[in-house]
């Protein structure tokens, strides 16, 4: 490797009160592999939004095959030779896959022309697409293909990719990292983006780690440790959650043969679902997204009803019961959205403990807000769950993401609940409250309470679950106790129905 | 009751003519709702085109010049509501029902004067030998160029959606700014584009209402037309064509109930006059009844302000 594809000096960016980047330096050389590492919030994202020409940089500069390099829009950029897989899918999902690709590119071809060169390069790279689907119907993976297609059909010189895996399963994330090695030998140059530790030492040969915005290490990552690399990443020791294992106890949920319509457009409908937890115990319910997670959850909440003895609480039916007399009952849940499920965007912390509090915590009296307690009630949680904010008066939108998820858990949490239901708890969280979150869910079941945990970690479920089972096109699939689960069983457990997951949908 | 002056071929041809206004009306806000804006000004920019297409009409003796000052006139009012909505990011559903209030004023403003005046005529397209065919050709061929113009131009937004690369990226901005933004299109002048031509069609539809079909100035002639639009293309799934199946059905019984009327007929006038509007929202609510096409249909950022972050 003689000079560098991509060189980064200098670059500094900052927005009002923060500073994203700060002297940011690092090169890419060609057929390259390399990683960029760092917790949510180090400025992963700022910078190749700045490599990508969404963002200018306030001072820095880029140099591209040793020229100067500075794309004003992201169409300069891809002409360039820069293409980039969003962590947050930019697709359009009442559009064809045809026609999202077409959207990606600066010059066209026509869409029958398209579609034969999309099966062509998808079928040559493993990640088999039909151009003619809606994107609405397809599974995330697929929709993860319909982007590094639209990509590989600019023939790019760097693809960049943000946290490609956080949505795969085992299985695609194989078939993902067969095909950027066939990119790699190729040529190609490939910046990847992810604080998954373990991906990154099978994949990379280059780290470059950001901590608020700087750099602080840069490593081969395949001679390195996950810890050590999680070290560099948090910049402290890290503390890693731990429990006894927990002892069978009465049964709190259960659940028999839940059907349930997806009220969604684009959801997926509940099959058959049944599942019990004891008391003490942790179920994790592992699965792609959009297998029937957000159905699962309202079906468990009461938000979706049912037949009053498909869901019993304690032994009492509850299938027919809305969530506040579910609530009373003692289930309580925390939904993946923050921002419009869990959490009310523009209502104050106060009132938003208040919307799920206001009745196990005697927060309203005839009818009249008690505001002292709902206050003291908010200020507890941020007390309790280390919420950064300067006081429960802070509007929810004003959080960041792993704050105001710390909030939501805590609050349910702060309920004493007997059983609770949580999905994504820590999705965009840090990994420090990560930890935190995991350590009081643990809590919560060493304590008694039956816990439902739905993610699509699977090192989360690993790490907190004592019985696990995966969630596929709106079936679940008998629990399996955590202990001795291999990654390969796991895996087969969620793909266990790829083949009939599309009759399903 | 007197059915005598009751003549189907009448009835038919008149359809059309009743129809055209809501149908322009229609399309415009059509493409201004696929790209993601929720423009509730229809009203008051039909009746902005409506008073400005009649002064220029009668006062250069031309009614395709006021045509034209018309698409002028609403697509300026829309701007307005662009540059609120897209620049200032204020409410839109509050900015669209300030610009129908204010619409209505300054056209009453505006037509002080013209009251019972007589526009200029608009002819008729004679179309030779298809004009001659019996039964088709006075329903179909003896109608003014306008009616064919606003066919024309439905025709023309649905292949423009459908087919090219343009329309796609007006779809695409309408289903999901964000992403559209991070793949480099400009989704503000998308939209204020848009907004213009969703003016444009709505001034035309207006001055269609005051030039050819009444032909007359009145304050408040649109009489809630521009609302009927805006509920024909929710309920037409914002497809083109269904709009103007919509359009020609709410036409048919306009005039039908204006037959009616005149026939004589022993229903209070009320009830008559009402139900164009009752049966156009029956039966296009039925139409798209379908659950999950229905949510499919709608563009994903509807309504929904674009701040381009960081």
């Amino acid at each position: 490797m003689t000079e560098p594809l991509l060189s980064i000096e200098g670059l500094t960016k900052a927005y009002p009160g923060v500073i994203a980047n700060s002297d940011v330096s690092f090169s890419i050389g060609k057929g390259e592999i390399h990683a960029l590492l760092g917790e949510n919030g180090a400025g992963k994202s700022t910078l190749v939004k700045a490599v990508y020409g969404l963002l200018r940089p306030d001072s820095g500069q880029m140099l591209w095959r040793g020229q100067p390099y500075a794309p004003a829009a992201p169409t300069q950029a891809r002409q360039a030779g820069v293409a980039m897989v969003f962590q947050h899918f930019s697709l359009f999902d009442a559009l064809d896959v045809a026609e999202n690709v077409a959207l990606g590119m600066d010059r066209p071809p026509p869409i029958r022309k398209l579609a034969a060169r999309i099966r062509e390069v998808s079928t040559a790279y493993g990640l088999p697409l039909d151009p003619s689907r809606l994107v609405g119907e397809l599974s995330a993976g697929e929709r993860q293909r319909v982007e590094i297609v639209r990509c590989l059909l600019q023939d790019p010189h760097l693809l960049i990719m943000d946290e490609p895996t956080s949505v795969l399963t085992p299985q695609e994330v194989d078939i993902l990292f067969r095909t950027l090695r066939q990119l790699r030998s190729e040529g190609r140059s490939i910046l990847y983006i992810s604080h998954k530790l373990e991906e990154i030492r099978a994949l990379c040969e280059t780290a470059t780690v950001l901590r608020h915005g700087e750099v602080v290490a840069r490593c081969d990552p395949r001679e390195q440790t996950a810890r050590a690399l999680a070290e560099m990443m948090v910049g402290t020791a890290l503390h890693r959650p731990e429990r006894p294992a927990h002892k069978p106890g009465r049964v709190l949920l259960e659940v028999r043969d839940l059907n349930l319509r997806s009220p969604y457009a684009f959801g997926t409908s509940l099959k058959d679902v049944s599942l019990t937890v004891q008391a003490g115990e942790i179920l994790g319910i592992g699965g792609v997204a959009g297998n029937g997670q957000d159905e699962l959850l309202a079906g468990l909440s009461g938000e979706l009803r049912s037949r009053a003895d498909a869901v019993r609480v304690k032994g009492d039916p509850a299938g027919d019961k809305g969530p506040t007399a579910r609530r009373a009952l003692g289930l309580l849940c925390a939904p993946e959205e923050r921002l419009g499920h869990a959490a009310a965007p523009d209502m104050n912390l106060t009132e938003n403990a208040l919307l799920t509090g206001a009745w196990r915590e005697k927060l309203v009296r005839r009818g009249f807000i008690d505001a002292g307690r709902a206050r003291a009630f908010a200020e507890r949680i941020i007390r309790r769950f280390d919420v950064r904010t300067p006081g429960p008066h802070v509007a929810a939108r004003a959080l960041s993401g792993g704050n105001l998820q710390k909030f939501v858990i805590g609050r349910e949490i702060l309920q004493r609940p007997e059983v609770l239901v949580v999905n994504q708890p820590t999705w965009g969280v840090d990994a420090s409250a990560a930890a935190a979150i995991r350590q009081a869910l643990m809590d919560l079941a060493q304590n008694g309470a039956a816990v439902v945990v739905i993610s699509q970690d699977l090192d989360e479920i690993l790490e907190v679950a004592d019985t696990f089972a995966a969630l596929n096109g709106g079936r679940l699939s008998a629990a399996r106790p955590v202990k001795g689960l291999t990654m390969e069983a796991i895996g087969l457990m969620l793909g266990g129905a790829e083949g009939d997951s599309d009759a399903a949908a | 009751m007197d059915f005598s002056s009751f003549n189907p071929m009448v009835l038919a041809a008149a359809l059309m003519v009743a129809a055209t206004p809501i149908l322009l009306a229609a399309i415009g806000e059509l493409v201004v709702e696929r790209s993601g804006v929720l423009n509730l000004g229809v009203e008051g920019m039909m009746i902005t085109g409506a008073v400005v297409g009649f002064t220029a009409a009668v006062t250069t003796g031309n009614p395709y010049l006021g045509m034209l000052a018309a698409m002028a006139g609403g697509a300026a009012l829309s701007l307005i509501f662009g540059v609120l909505t897209q620049l200032l990011k204020a409410n839109q559903v509050a900015s669209g029902l300030a610009l129908t209030l204010f619409g209505l004023g300054f056209s009453a403003l505006l037509g002080q004067g013209y009251a019972g005046v007589v526009p200029p005529r608009t002819a008729k397209l004679d179309l030779g030998l298809l004009s001659d065919i019996p039964v088709l050709g006075p329903i179909l061929f003896r109608h003014d160029p306008m009616v064919y113009v606003s066919v024309a131009i439905v025709v023309a937004v649905w292949f423009w959606l459908t087919y090219t690369r343009s329309g796609r990226i007006l779809r695409a901005v309408g289903e999901n700014h964000d992403a559209a933004h991070a793949l480099g299109y400009r989704v503000l002048r998308v939209r204020i584009l848009a907004i213009m031509f969703g003016g444009a069609c709505a001034g035309m539809g207006g001055a269609y209402l005051s030039l050819i079909r009444v032909p007359q100035w009145t304050e408040g002639m649109t009489a809630g037309i521009g609302w009927i639009a805006l509920a024909l293309v929710v309920f037409a799934s914002w497809r083109p064509v269904r709009a103007m199946l919509g359009a020609y059905l709410f036409g048919g019984i306009l005039v039908l109930q204006l037959n009616l009327q005149a026939a004589g007929i022993r229903i209070p006038a009320e009830y008559l006059a009402m139900s164009p509007y009752l049966i156009t929202i029956l039966v296009l609510v039925i139409m798209s009844s379908g659950r999950a096409r229905k949510s499919l249909a709608a563009p994903g950022s509807l309504g929904k302000p674009f701040h381009a972050a960081g």
